[in-house]
C-alpha cells in the first residue's frame, strides 16, 4: 500500500528524521488553523497518491492565514491524475540551500535491498539516473547487517555528510520497522536549521500486515467498484473495457486479458474491463460476490469466465457458477462465456449443460472463448 | 535426468500436519513422490497418517535428514513462521527447500536469501508464493496438480501457477522433463535464469520454454542470459500486456512501475535474444511444437 506524503511524514518523524512542523487539514478552515498556529509563509500541498501534483497546482505557498485558506479552498476537491483531493498537508515553508535525495527500494535482481542517494536532487531521479548516473549512488543493502550509512553519504558535500548519514540510518530504521518496501526522500532540504525531509514517499509491504503495530485509515480516493471488491477480499482492479474477466490464478487472469484485448480489438469492442482473481478455491460464494462486482460496473456486456482446473476440480467450479447463478437471480443479466480446462474437465462442462441456463455459453478454448465475448459485448441486446 | 527433482528425491513436508499441508502430502505421494516425513516442532515424535501411509512427524529438518536421509523440503508453514522455517533447513544443510507459502513479507524472503547465501549456497530455494516443481514420473515437490501430463522433453520455468497448468496442458503429448514455479513475488530464491542454465545442461531437456509476466526485469535478464550461454531453442511467453500502470495484478511482484516491468519491454528483449514468443499460451504451445517438429 502506497501512503500518502503526510502518513510518511508521520512515520520519518516517529523513528527521529527532521520534517517541517505542520499538520494535515480535510477543509479550509482547518487548513487557516494550521498555519495560524504554525505563524509564517506556509506550504499548501495536496494529498494524493500520484506524482505531477505540482504541475497541476496541487501545491501552493501561502504567506497570510487567508492566503491558506484560500488555497486550501482551492486544492481540496481538486482532480489530479483521477484521484480527487480530500486533505491537504500545511507545513512550514523552509528556505532551501540545497536539495538531496535518498532512497531504500528492492533490488529485485539482487534478491536484496538497494540504498540510492544523490547530492544532486531537487528533479526527477529517474532523469539523474539517465543523464547523470556518476551522480546517483547505488548500493546494494545486506538484510542481516544494514545499511553503512557512511558509505551512502559519501557523495555529498563534507560538512552535511555526519547528517545525512545520520537521516541515511534513520531511514533504514523506518524501512525495517515497518516493513516498506519503498522509502524515498525527495528532497532531503538542506536548509538553516539543518537537514529536513520536505517531501516523501512509502509504500509498505501489504504482506506484512499481520505484524504492523500502525494502522492508516486508507481513505478511498478510488474506483466504487474496487472499494466494493476489496470490501469482499476479492483480488479486483477496475479496467475501462466492456469485457468483464474472473479467472483463477494471477498469471492466467493476466494471460486473459491479453488474449481478450485481442478478440475486442478484432470485432470493435472496448475490451477487458477488469482483473479479477478468485484463485483456487473458487467456491460459489466467491463466484457470486466476483460476478455481482462485475455485473455492478455498468460498461460491462458480456462476462469471460475462464478457469483451469488445477487443485480445483472442474465440476466444483461449474457447480458454482450454476449456484452463483441461482444466489444472483435477476441480477445476472448478461452473458456469460465459461471456458474449462483440467482436473475433471468433462463433468464440469456436463453439469453446465446439464444446468443449460439461457445466458452461459460454454466454449472449449481460451483463444475461442474470448472471440466469443467480444461478439457478445457488441451485439445488439 | 531431470534439474532439481528426481526420482531420487526424498521429500519431507514442513507444516505436514496443516490442512493444506496433509492434503497436499497426499497428492504428492499419488504422484510417486518419495515423501519420508513431515516436520512441526510441536509434534515431533508423532506420527501423522497420511491417506493408507504413515509417516514419522520430526521437530526439525536437521532430526529429519538425520532420520531419513531428506533432501528436499517443501514448506507450507503460515508466513510468520516462513523465515525461521527456512533458516533451520539451511542450516540443516537441505539441498532444495521449496516454499509455497503465500504471502510471506518480503523483508523476510530478502533475510532468508541473504541467509542462504552466507551460508556458501548448499541450500537451492523454490518460491515463495510458488506452485513448486514437477519432474513428471519422477517426482512432484509442491502443488502442481498430477496427471496434466507425463515425461517428456521439454522444460518449463513460470512465475504463474495457472499458466505453467495451462502450457503443461497445451503440450501434454510431448511431456515435460521439468517444470519449475519460481513464484510471482518480487524476491524469488531461485530465478528464470538458474532454471534455464539447469535446462541447458540437462540432457532430457531438448526444448526450454519461459513464462514472464509484468514486474520487475527478470525476463530481461533472462533473454541476455540465453543470448550468451543457451544453445537450446527458447519459446517464451509474457502476460500483462493490458496491465495498467501502478497496478499490482494478483501476484505481489507484477506491477508496471513507470516505464519498467512492461510486458511489451520483455517481449522485445526476449526477441532481441532469439527467442520466439507466443502472443497467446496457445500460439506459444505452436512455436514449441514448431521447433520440435511435432
Amino acid at each position: 500500500m502506497d501512503l500518502f506524503e503526510h502518513e510518511a511524514r508521520e512515520l520519518f518523524e516517529k523513528h527521529g528524521i527532521p520534517v517541517p512542523r505542520g499538520h494535515v487539514a480535510t477543509d479550509p478552515a482547518g487548513a487557516g488553523a494550521v498555519a495560524a498556529a504554525l505563524s509564517g509563509p506556509v506550504v499548501v500541498k495536496a494529498q494524493v497518491k500520484t506524482g505531477g501534483r505540482g504541475k497541476a497546482g496541487g501545491v501552493r505557498v501561502a504567506h497570510t492565514v487567508d492566503d491558506a485558506e484560500q488555497a486550501a479552498d482551492d486544492i481540496l476537491g481538486m482532480d489530479i491524475k483521477g484521484h480527487t483531493v480530500q486533505r491537504v498537508l500545511v507545513t512550514e515553508a523552509c528556505d532551501i540551500a540545497e536539495e538531496y535525495y535518498v532512497s531504500f527500494l528492492l533490488d529485485r535482481a539482487g534478491r536484496t535491498f538497494l540504498a540510492m542517494a544523490s547530492a544532486a536532487g531537487g528533479m526527477d531521479i529517474e532523469e539523474v539516473a539517465a543523464t547523470r548516473p556518476e551522480a546517483l549512488v547505488r548500493l546494494p543493502v545486506d538484510p542481516l547487517s544494514g545499511v553503512d550509512a557512511a558509505a551512502v553519504a559519501a557523495g555529498f558535500p563534507t560538512d552535511v555528510r555526519a547528517e545525512v548519514a545520520g537521516v541515511v540510518e534513520k531511514l533504514w530504521e523506518v524501512f525495517v520497522a515497518e516493513d516498506c518496501t519503498l522509502v524515498e526522500v525527495n528532497p532531503l532540504a538542506r536548509t538553516a536549521a539543518g537537514v529536513v525531509a520536505l517531501d516523501g514517499k512509502i509504500t509498505l509491504d501489504d504482506n506484512a500486515a499481520f505484524r504492523r503495530t500502525v494502522s492508516f485509515d486508507d481513505i478511498a480516493d478510488g474506483d466504487p467498484l474496487e472499494r466494493e471488491a476489496q470490501a469482499k477480499g476479492l483480488n479486483y482492479v477496475k479496467l475501462d473495457g466492456d469485457i468483464g474477466v474472473i479467472g483463477n490464478g494471477a498469471g492466467l487472469v493476466m494471460s486473459t486479458l491479453d488474449v481478450v484485448a485481442a478478440a475486442a480489438a478484432e470485432v470493435g469492442a472496448r475490451g477487458p474491463a477488469n482483473f479479477l482473481d478468485i484463485g483456487g478455491g473458487a467456491s460459489a460464494r466467491v463466484m457470486a460476490d466476483g460476478l455481482s462486482v462485475i455485473l455492478g460496473d455498468p460498461r460491462v456486456r458480456s462476462v469471460f469466465v475462464n478457469v483451469f482446473g488445477g487443485i480445483t476440480a472442474c465440476d466444483a467450479v461449474a457447480a458454482g457458477i450454476v449456484r452463483s447463478l441461482e444466489i444472483l437471480g435477476d441480477r445476472a443479466a448478461k452473458p456469460l462465456v465459461v471456458r474449462l480446462d483440467g482436473n475433471n474437465v468433462t463433468e464440469g462442462r456436463r453439469i453446465l449443460d446439464e444446468a443449460a441456463h439461457p445466458l452461459v455459453t460454454v466454449v472449449s478454448t481460451m483463444d475461442n472463448a474470448a472471440r466469443k465475448a467480444a461478439r457478445l459485448a457488441i451485439a445488439e441486446v | 535426468m531431470a534439474i532439481f527433482l528426481d526420482e531420487h528425491s526424498r521429500v519431507v513436508v514442513s507444516g505436514i500436519t496443516g490442512s493444506e499441508g496433509a492434503k497436499h502430502t497426499r497428492r504428492m505421494l499419488a504422484a510417486g513422490t518419495n515423501v519420508v516425513g513431515g516436520v512441526n516442532p510441536r509434534k515431533a515424535g508423532q506420527q501423522v497418517e497420511i491417506g493408507t501411509v504413515t509417516l514419522p512427524v520430526f521437530g526439525s529438518v536437521a532430526d529429519a535428514i538425520a532420520a531419513t536421509d531428506a533432501d528436499v523440503c517443501v514448506l507450507f508453514v503460515p508466513p510468520p513462521f516462513v523465515e525461521d522455517a527456512v533458516v533451520e533447513a539451511v542450516d540443516a544443510g537441505i539441498g532444495l527447500a521449496v516454499v509455497i507459502t503465500e504471502g510471506v513479507p518480503v523483508h523476510d524472503t530478502a533475510r532468508l536469501w541473504a541467509h542462504a547465501v552466507a551460508a556458501g549456497g548448499r541450500t537451492r530455494i523454490i518460491g515463495p508464493n510458488c506452485p513448486g516443481i514437477v519432474s513428471p514420473g519422477k517426482s512432484n515437490a509442491g502443488i502442481i496438480p498430477d496427471g496434466i501430463t507425463g515425461p517428456g522433453r521439454i522444460g518449463l520455468v513460470s512465475k504463474s501457477g495457472t499458466l505453467t497448468y495451462q502450457l503443461m496442458h497445451e503440450l501434454r503429448d510431448i511431456g515435460f522433463s521439468t517444470c519449475v514455479g519460481i513464484g510471482g513475488d518480487p524476491i524469488v530464491g531461485t530465478t528464470h535464469i538458474d532454471a534455464v542454465e539447469a535446462f541447458e545442461k540437462d540432457p532430457d531437456t531438448d526444448l526450454i520454454v519461459l513464462i514472464g509476466e509484468i514486474g520487475g526485469d527478470a525476463e530481461e535478464r533472462a533473454a541476455e542470459f540465453v543470448r550468451a550461454n543457451v544453445s537450446k531453442p527458447v519459446v517464451g511467453y509474457v502476460a500483462g500486456f493490458t496491465a495498467p500502470e501502478g497496478r499490482t495484478m494478483g501476484h505481489a511482484g507484477a506491477i508496471v512501475s513507470g516505464s519498467t516491468g512492461t510486458a511489451s519491454a520483455k517481449k522485445a528483449a526476449l526477441e532481441a535474444a532469439g527467442i520466439r514468443v507466443g502472443r497467446t499460451p496457445s500460439e506459444t504451445a505452436a512455436l514449441a511444437r514448431e521447433v520440435l517438429g511435432r
